[in-house]
């Protein structure tokens, strides 16, 4: 099966630079898995999980937002903060949840009339919580 | 002439100003290496997204619609200057010079009748321009609490100055700081950022992508994240060009701490000879004498 390059990174660190057979992505108008010879795509990521599968297994790391760009022989995503799954503990978890939230009821303060951003912060909260479903971790209420 | 003790004193003055220095260099040197560490950790981020955000800002810059943050309001007439400096002294010429940069900046844009805001992050730069431009402060930023910038830093400052631009209360961007060229050399560099400007790989083959959602979309949501970056990208810069600064600047304190030791010491021991040679003069022209 045809490779592509994978290239994570964070403003901080890259995060992971290595050959990929597939690379499941949180995009921000649904799910998409990029395979190698994909069309070129440069799509905005929601918070998620993102799953790259190699030739030794699968990697899952926890992104919130940024974006990726997909070409027929690589994935590259920038990522706005990005933490590979096993160190999403609780406590890092819960604090994102935190983070969400005040957010949340900050737009909901600062935007009293204008929907756009409340609903953004609000799905982005709602993400935050689908995250800790996905890794088996719940958000404290 | 100062006393033997005088001298004395003077000597152990400055030797244990010598050992204050050495260890802030070496400090530095730690530090330092640790900024470079995370000024390269951030690079891959950086081109990638430059490139991407090239490749966007040429397909949809030109139409009527792009955004504000990439065409601009239409007017050059306030300024805005974000000046980034270091929190502490002791640094040689860094904050210096970046302040140097950014009055001459200032005075050019006051000289062609334009209106000047200044934001400042770091209190070095601050003190330094506050005598001639103190009434174009608008703002502050205080990072003395901050041990290791990190991206969260950088957001917090983009978020201020996009509500400003927001709030209509500028119409140009630009940041100064210390591009980190090696220990020695780090030059003072404007940047502007709002309205962005993307550097076009001209061989480059463009590449069509899909885009998802829609590319004004992710242009509006890309470009504040820009200023962010770029941001970011100064300030790990200017800690690098700091630490640097620094070392060079106590590396040379060291030495010439060293040289007025050596100094000293000859003073001391000539003048401690001089009084041996007296006494014994004095011996004996006594003993001569009798």
């Amino acid at each position: 099966m045809a490779n592509l390059q994978f290239d994570l990174v964070s403003p901080e660190r890259r995060l992971a630079q290595l050959q990929a057979t597939e690379v499941q992505i949180p995009g921000a108008d649904g799910d998409m898995t990029a395979m190698a010879d994909h069309a070129p795509t440069i799509t905005t990521l929601r918070p998620g999980i993102l799953t790259v599968v190699h030739g030794g297994g699968s990697d899952a790391y926890v992104v919130s937002g940024g974006f990726a760009e997909i070409t027929a022989t690589g994935v590259s995503v920038l990522a706005e903060q990005a933490l590979p799954r096993d160190e999403v503990t609780q406590e890092v978890y819960d604090q994102m949840v935190e983070d969400a939230k005040t957010a949340y009821g900050r737009a909901q303060e600062t935007f009293k009339n204008e929907p756009g951003p409340v609903d953004d912060a609000a799905k982005l909260l709602s993400d935050m919580v689908a995250i800790g479903g996905h890794i088996g971790l719940t958000a404290k209420n | 002439m100062p006393s033997l003790k005088d001298l004395k004193n003077r000597i152990e003055t400055v030797k244990s100003t010598r050992k204050i220095t050495k260890a802030m260099q070496m400090v530095a040197a730690a530090k330092l290496r640790r900024a470079q560490d995370a000024a390269e950790a951030s690079r891959p981020y950086t081109e990638r997204f430059n490139a991407v955000m090239g490749g966007l800002a040429a397909s949809v810059g030109g139409s009527d619609s792009a955004p504000k943050l990439l065409s601009g309001t239409g007017s050059d007439q306030v300024q805005l200057l974000i000046v980034m400096t270091a929190e502490r002294g002791l640094c040689g010429g860094f904050n210096g010079n970046i302040a140097k940069l950014a009055k001459a900046h200032a005075q050019k844009l006051l000289a062609d009748g334009k209106t000047v805001k200044i934001i400042t992050v770091g209190k070095k730069g601050r003190d330094a321009m506050k005598r001639d431009l103190g009434d174009h402060f608008v703002g502050h930023v205080d990072l003395t609490e901050v041990k290791r910038v990190g991206y969260a830093d950088a957001q917090g400052i983009a978020k201020d100055i996009l509500g400003r631009f927001d709030a209509e209360e500028f119409d140009v961007a630009t940041i100064f700081f210390a591009r980190f060229e090696n220990v020695v050399t780090q030059h003072p560099t404007a940047q502007q950022i709002i309205p962005a400007k993307f550097e076009q790989e001209d061989d480059a083959e463009a590449t069509l992508y899909d885009y998802e959602p829609s590319e004004e979309e992710i242009l509006a949501d890309l470009l504040p994240r820009g200023v962010a970056t770029a941001i970011f990208s100064a300030l790990l810069e200017n800690a690098a060009s700091e630490q640097g600064a620094r070392m060079s600047a106590m590396d040379n304190a060291t030495r010439n701490a060293g040289e007025m030791i050596d100094k000293l010491t000859i003073q001391y021991n000539r003048s401690r000879q001089a009084v041996i040679t007296n006494e014994l003069i004095e011996i004996i022209s006594g003993a001569e004498a009798l």
